[in-house]
């Protein structure tokens, strides 16, 4: 028993941390949401650079093909930074995708190295989210839908000549789209049980993705709102220095500390494809928003009036912690989820229920 | 990252599994706030040292087993799972037990460890008075050094035990020229010497659940200081910080109330169901006794790979006191009516538990003192 990321996981995160502290400031998040289709080759190329493109990418193609727990670290820096890049969908949840199905091996000759090498973008369309991200630049479209008898299906549609029409989020990160084209058999890749089954593997992967960042951005809110009350004085000293004040952030960092654990079991259940996988997603995910939601409602509120601008950089992390909340599941999915797998009378209750 | 446990631990496992099997009482015992209960919770918690569990952590030849934490929280699960009695000694076992191994002389170890683990000694605390609660460092009773005695006079006050507890802990003035956290000693005081008075305070529960004492020159010898005079403030915060963590109320404890819960939901399914929230309580309840268990582990395995428990801990208790509450909150709610019946079987631990989950937010340090001191020494905040 060993509830604890490895000297190389944290080595990983170290590293990942600083690259993003010193490319990926508020400043440049600004210019990058300025731009038309909202993404930075440059970026992703930095990415590449440090190796963050290849993370789950087979050593064959160029990467060096880790697994779900190595990447918990990484996706809290991601989100702690507020990256607006298609990385986590593109080289985790996508790529793990198509390492998994059989049907893909031609799919992976062609675009695991793009991938590692920083210049492809992979993009995911799931019956839980009705619009599909960063579709407007995917090389490859993975999309989990309905077939002609209802049995679920899986496609890989090609990113060019896709039809889309975008849509505008309130958070200037997010790119999003209606995928409104009809697919045919020529993009199958499954059908029936094997389709319903990777749609819920990938389903919960995506969620623990967002979960781990929802965590890294209430602590990067619950960062900036300390920064901001220990400076800002008021009746002559830091408003930091009041009861109020200090408890609406001892909350949050409550918050914080009671979420990040249930993400990390969460990952573990991912990667060792658990019995109880879906509930232990689920409870992260609700968990994580719990706290992100309660960073950013506290943040603005010790922020004053501050923070409701455009100016102060609380605004972008608020933003992307209040979308990712309903990504992947929204809470009224998971808690229903959650609830059905706990009213089983296999359900796992009690002491010691949700260990090994 | 690993969830499995070792043989050794697994080992450990089924050896406290089978002990509790074999010992636990058959039927629950009565209220330890009671004369006739804790007479029965004492003779348990005997047994228990018999069997070397009284406290798994304590070092062999104190009477425990020499356990890491790891091995605490699976002793913790075990002992939950099996619904064993309330512990009735945690003062001294959590509280001043530490204390002593950190600062008491080999006299006072062997003197006074050993009667704890078999609980031969209960203990009572005497850190609150009446003008000293939140602001512990307010303390105003006196210990007056007179040859190789201290001369105490003042009063204590929610001294938990004391009704029917032999010797009390607490911090006595010894410098009358002093003020806050200077000038404070710490004591180890009989409750049968001449001159305490232990008044009773009934709780809200209808029983004697904590008491005020009232010590006037009443004489304890230096013998049973532990740490220097005047050091006393030092020596009771590295108890208080035991105190707050992790230790006071394991995981298990929540996560047993929280499958209760889920039975007694399922039970009444149909009538819960007209409140959807109720069910959103019972999931909540499952998701946070999850989270205390899962954030128990990873700290336990932080600390066993040599990371220091500091200030973070008090979110510890902010968070089951809320999670305890909230728990019984939304028993209270799926009872309904008959929530208020204290003779029903059904009722009556959910009711006992909605009472003294009450008091979770105030013992050990109010949850206010907690953010305060997240929001200090985590956050880094200025003081007020």
């Amino acid at each position: 028993m060993d509830f604890t990321f490895n000297e190389d996981q944290v080595a990983l995160r170290d590293s990942v941390s600083r690259f993003l502290m010193n490319e990926a400031a508020p400043e440049l998040l600004r210019e990058i949401w300025e731009t038309g289709g909202g993404r930075s080759r440059e970026l992703r190329a930095k990415f590449a650079a440090q190796g963050m493109t290849g993370l789950s990418v087979p050593e064959a193609y160029g990467g060096v093909g880790l697994g779900d727990i190595d990447w918990a670290l990484v996706l809290e820096e991601l989100g702690y930074y507020a990256i607006p890049d298609s990385l986590v969908d593109t080289a985790y949840v996508a790529t793990t995708l198509m390492c998994q199905v059989d049907e893909a091996a031609a799919l992976r000759e062609q675009w695991l190295p793009k991938v590692a090498d920083g210049t492809a973008r992979l993009s995911i369309e799931h019956p839980v989210n009705p619009y599909v991200a960063d579709a407007h630049l995917a090389n490859v479209v993975f999309a989990f839908r309905a077939g002609a008898g209802g049995a679920l299906e899986l496609h890989a549609v090609p990113g060019a000549g896709l039809q889309r029409s975008s849509l505008t989020s309130i958070d200037a990160s997010r790119r999003l789209a209606a995928l409104p084209q009809k697919l045919n058999a020529s993009t199958r890749l499954l059908a029936g049980a094997r389709a319903q089954a990777m749609a819920d593997a990938t389903l919960d992967r995506a969620s623990v993705a967002v979960a781990g960042r929802l965590i890294g951005l209430a602590q990067r809110m619950l960062d900036l709102s300390v920064d901001h009350v220990a400076q800002r004085k008021q009746f002559g000293k830091p408003i930091g220095s009041f009861q109020a004040v200090k408890h609406h952030l001892a909350d949050v960092m409550t918050k914080i500390e009671f979420a990040r654990p249930v993400f990390y079991r969460a990952v573990l259940a991912l990667q060792r494809d658990e019995r109880h996988r879906a509930a232990l997603v689920s409870h992260a995910k609700l968990a994580c928003a719990d706290a992100a939601w309660t960073a950013a409602r506290k943040g603005i509120q010790v922020h004053g009036a501050s923070g409701y601008t455009w100016e102060v950089d609380l605004q972008m992390f608020m933003k992307r912690a209040w979308v990712l909340d309903a990504a992947w599941g929204d809470r009224a999915f998971h808690k229903a989820r959650l609830g059905e797998a706990l009213v089983r009378d296999d359900a796992p209750l009690g002491p010691a229920a949700t260990l090994s | 990252m690993d969830l499995d446990f070792t043989s050794q631990q697994q080992a450990f496992r089924a050896e406290v599994r089978a002990w509790l099997r074999d010992n636990v009482p058959k039927t629950p015992l009565a209220s330890y706030d009671t004369r006739e209960g804790f007479e029965q919770h004492r003779a348990w918690e005997a047994k228990l040292a018999e069997g070397g569990y009284s406290s798994v952590i304590w070092p062999k030849e104190l009477g425990g087993r020499g356990s890491d934490l790891i091995e605490w929280l699976i002793f913790e699960e075990e002992y939950h799972a099996v619904d064993a009695p309330m512990r009735v000694n945690q003062n001294g076992i959590l509280l001043l037990g530490p204390t002593l191994m950190e600062f008491g002389t080999d006299e006072q170890k062997a003197r006074f460890l050993p009667r704890m683990a078999r609980c031969d000694d209960m203990w009572a605390q005497g850190w609150s008075e009446p003008n000293a609660g939140s602001d512990m460092a307010a303390i105003a009773s006196r210990a007056v050094r007179d040859g190789a005695e201290y001369v105490l006079n003042g009063q204590k006050t929610w001294s938990t035990r004391a009704v029917f507890a032999n010797w009390l802990f607490g911090l006595f003035r010894s410098d009358p020229q002093s003020s806050r956290h200077q000038g404070l000693t710490y004591l180890l005081v009989p409750l049968d010497a001449v001159g305490i008075t232990v008044r009773p305070i009934r709780a809200l529960n209808g029983k004697q659940a904590f008491a005020e004492v009232f010590f006037d020159d009443v004489r304890v010898s230096v013998s049973n200081r532990i740490g220097e005079e005047g050091q006393g403030w030092n020596v009771a915060m590295a108890t208080a910080g035991f105190e707050r963590g992790l230790l006071l109320r394991s995981p298990a404890r929540f996560q047993r109330t929280a499958k209760r819960l889920m039975e007694l939901y399922r039970r009444h399914q149909q009538a819960a169901d007209r409140d959807p929230s109720i069910r959103d309580g019972v999931l909540k309840a499952w998701m946070d006794s999850e989270a205390y268990n899962l954030a128990s582990y990873h700290t336990v395995s932080r600390l066993a790979k040599g990371y220091r428990v500091g200030a973070e801990a008090s979110t510890n208790k902010i968070f089951w006191s809320e999670l305890d509450l909230q728990m019984h909150e939304t028993a209270m709610r799926i009872l309904g009516p008959r929530a208020e019946l204290v003779d029903d079987p059904e009722v009556h631990d959910w009711l006992e538990g909605f009472l003294f989950a009450q008091a979770g937010p105030i013992y050990a340090g109010t949850n206010e003192i907690q953010r305060n001191i997240i929001a200090e020494r985590v956050l880094g905040l200025p003081k007020s």
